[in-house]
């Protein structure tokens, strides 16, 4: 595999913007994706009137043509939406940078905004689901995310010995992380071991605390050339490396139909991943992984190559996820399952963060970040430094 | 032969996709040939016209030689639980009226790279909750039964479940 050096440090990341985080926010998500981008861009210091390349997620609802006509874009001469929902926020941002780096345009911006918190269920749909794979698994009660999740959770128990112990380790260390993070919707709520076991089934073998918040929020991040990105109001953070992953056979959400279904779309991705980077997992960090559900975590471990197959049970004991104590800090603005889920673009900021050395959970030194995208969908990873 | 009272536990059944009812299949093209077949209680399988290689879900093309010659394997109606999970609340009506509820993988005995989506149940007409999930376990055989139910329109499709198997 030939690395794709032309990438290779070649954009940074300059701006970055959030919303507040919350259960309910008044304003519609246009509104949202248009404010969040205009503060983005005033973090970096660049007028919207120069973004030239825009990116985001198929599920996103405000389209280019209104971002274009309320922040007074001039010439918008890229544009990408990436497909598989939680699986297209690194790509958004590796897609725009792939723009500015073969000179499609020179200021390019990634967001997402979305008011999952009050807004519908995507599964609570009955129509559009329900063609391929719907009809083979949605008639007989497998009706939500968590539900196919779960599935590949109790084989993967069953095949390495995880245990719920090693699923509240996942969530226990990022709900630290928020409990140190202003911005997070957990800040305020501490979560013992007691309180993760007692609390109510979702779909065996996940609890509650094993799923992401239901959350309104938006966020971007502004993307230009490494040589634009020396001149501007923020330490630019190198996007080093990006890959985005389908690997064979592969169904979305509920991939229970190939060899082995326990190698998701991770694998795929971090194989490319690593082929274009400089440096390997070893030399990571802290890591912003997707967690729409505590169990991809363990998977993305294995995935991304932080332990070998079977042994993120045991990676996860020790506190060796959270900030302060272990090796590989995970998550630490508090993640999907802590800050906020607005698809996992709080990650990608967090890393910037990271990078930045701003985070409410900074890794001391901390040059390194790996930010991934959802696991059990087409997905998609980045590697920044600073 | 349709018994939707028992598959519900009281709950209409048959009104098609809809929020009322349980989800109906809503079938495409492409598989329009394993629904055919179970409603004549049967299992087919899409193989290559070709090379003979199995494929599930059924697709147009063969992803070993390309072939778009479709054919159908009857199948043994064995298999083996690969995984399971037991939704609870929040879910759709009548699901949540049902939960906890199994939902199992299976894998076919003669071909185990091939699976299926389905429930557990007690017997073919029994509903959805009639086993206890607890006495589950990764491994058990099984064995696909059909079950025909009804849209509001009056269309009907045979869908598989499973009972356990004994010796």
């Amino acid at each position: 595999m030939s690395p794709a050096v032309g990438l290779r440090d070649a954009t940074a990341i300059v701006g970055i913007a959030q919303t507040p985080f919350a259960k309910h926010l008044e304003p519609p998500e246009a509104e949202l994706a248009c404010q969040v981008i205009v503060d983005a861009c005033a973090d970096a210091g660049i007028d919207p009137s120069e973004i030239g390349a825009l990116s985001s997620y198929t599920m996103e609802a405000t389209e280019e043509v209104d971002i274009v006509r309320n922040l007074g874009c001039k010439e918008v001469t890229f544009f990408s939406q990436i497909g598989y929902g939680g699986g297209a926020g690194c790509a958004a941002v590796g897609q725009a940078a792939l723009a500015v780096a073969s000179g499609q345009a020179e200021v390019a911006v990634a967001w997402r905004s979305r008011k999952r918190g009050s807004g519908p269920r995507p599964w609570t749909s009955t129509s559009v689901q329900l063609r391929v794979p719907g009809q083979w698994t949605r008639p007989f009660g497998l009706l939500r995310p968590v539900d196919e999740i779960a599935m590949l959770t109790r084989r993967y128990m069953h095949e390495y010995g995880a245990t719920r112990d090693h699923l509240a380790n996942v969530a226990m260390a990022v709900r630290t992380h928020a409990n140190r993070n202003p911005a997070a919707m957990m800040y305020s709520k501490p979560m013992t071991r007691d309180d993760y076991m007692t609390s109510r089934w979702i779909s065996e073998p996940l609890c509650l605390f094993d799923n992401c918040l239901e959350t309104d929020g938006a966020l971007a991040c502004v993307i230009v050339s490494s040589e634009r990105a020396k001149d501007l109001a923020q330490p630019p953070v190198y996007l080093h490396a990006f890959a985005q992953g389908l690997p064979a056979e592969h169904q979305t959400m509920v991939n229970y139909f190939n060899d082995d279904p326990l190698t998701g779309p991770a694998w795929a991705c971090a194989r490319r991943l690593w082929a274009n980077a400089a440096f390997g997992p070893e030399d990571v960090d802290v890591a912003q992984i997707y967690d729409a559900f505590s169990p991809l975590i363990l998977l993305s471990l294995e995935g991304y190559g932080f332990c070998k197959r079977g042994d993120a049970p045991g990676f996860t004991e020790d506190g060796n996820l959270e900030w302060g104590k272990g090796t590989l800090p995970v998550n630490t603005s508090g993640g999907g399952m802590s800050e906020a889920y607005v698809h996992g673009f709080n990650l990608i900021n967090e890393g910037v963060k990271q990078m930045r050395g701003t985070s409410t959970s900074q890794v001391e030194g901390a040059e390194t970040c790996l930010v991934t995208s959802g696991e059990g969908v087409p997905t998609s990873a980045l590697l920044l430094r600073r | 032969m349709s018994n939707a009272a028992a598959f519900s536990g009281g709950y209409a059944v048959n009104r098609g996709p809809s929020v009322e009812g349980f989800l109906m299949p809503a079938t495409d093209e492409e598989a329009a040939p394993f629904w055919q077949a179970t409603k004549e209680g049967r299992l087919v399988i899409q193989a290559c016209g070709n090379c003979g290689r199995l494929r599930h879900p059924p697709r147009p093309m063969c992803p070993s030689c390309h072939s778009t010659e479709r054919t159908w394997k009857d199948m043994g109606r064995n298999g083996t639980v690969w995984s399971y999970v037991v939704p609870h609340p929040p879910l759709l009506e009548p699901y949540s009226s049902l939960a906890p509820y199994n939902v199992i993988v299976v894998e076919l005995d003669e071909e185990p790279r091939i699976r299926f989506v389905g429930n557990l149940v007690e017997n073919v007409d029994a509903p959805l909750d009639s086993l206890d999930p607890s006495t589950i376990r990764i491994g058990e055989p099984v064995e696909m039964v059909f079950r025909t139910l009804e849209r509001a329109d009056g269309s009907t499709e045979a869908l598989p479940f499973w009972v356990r198997r004994r010796n």
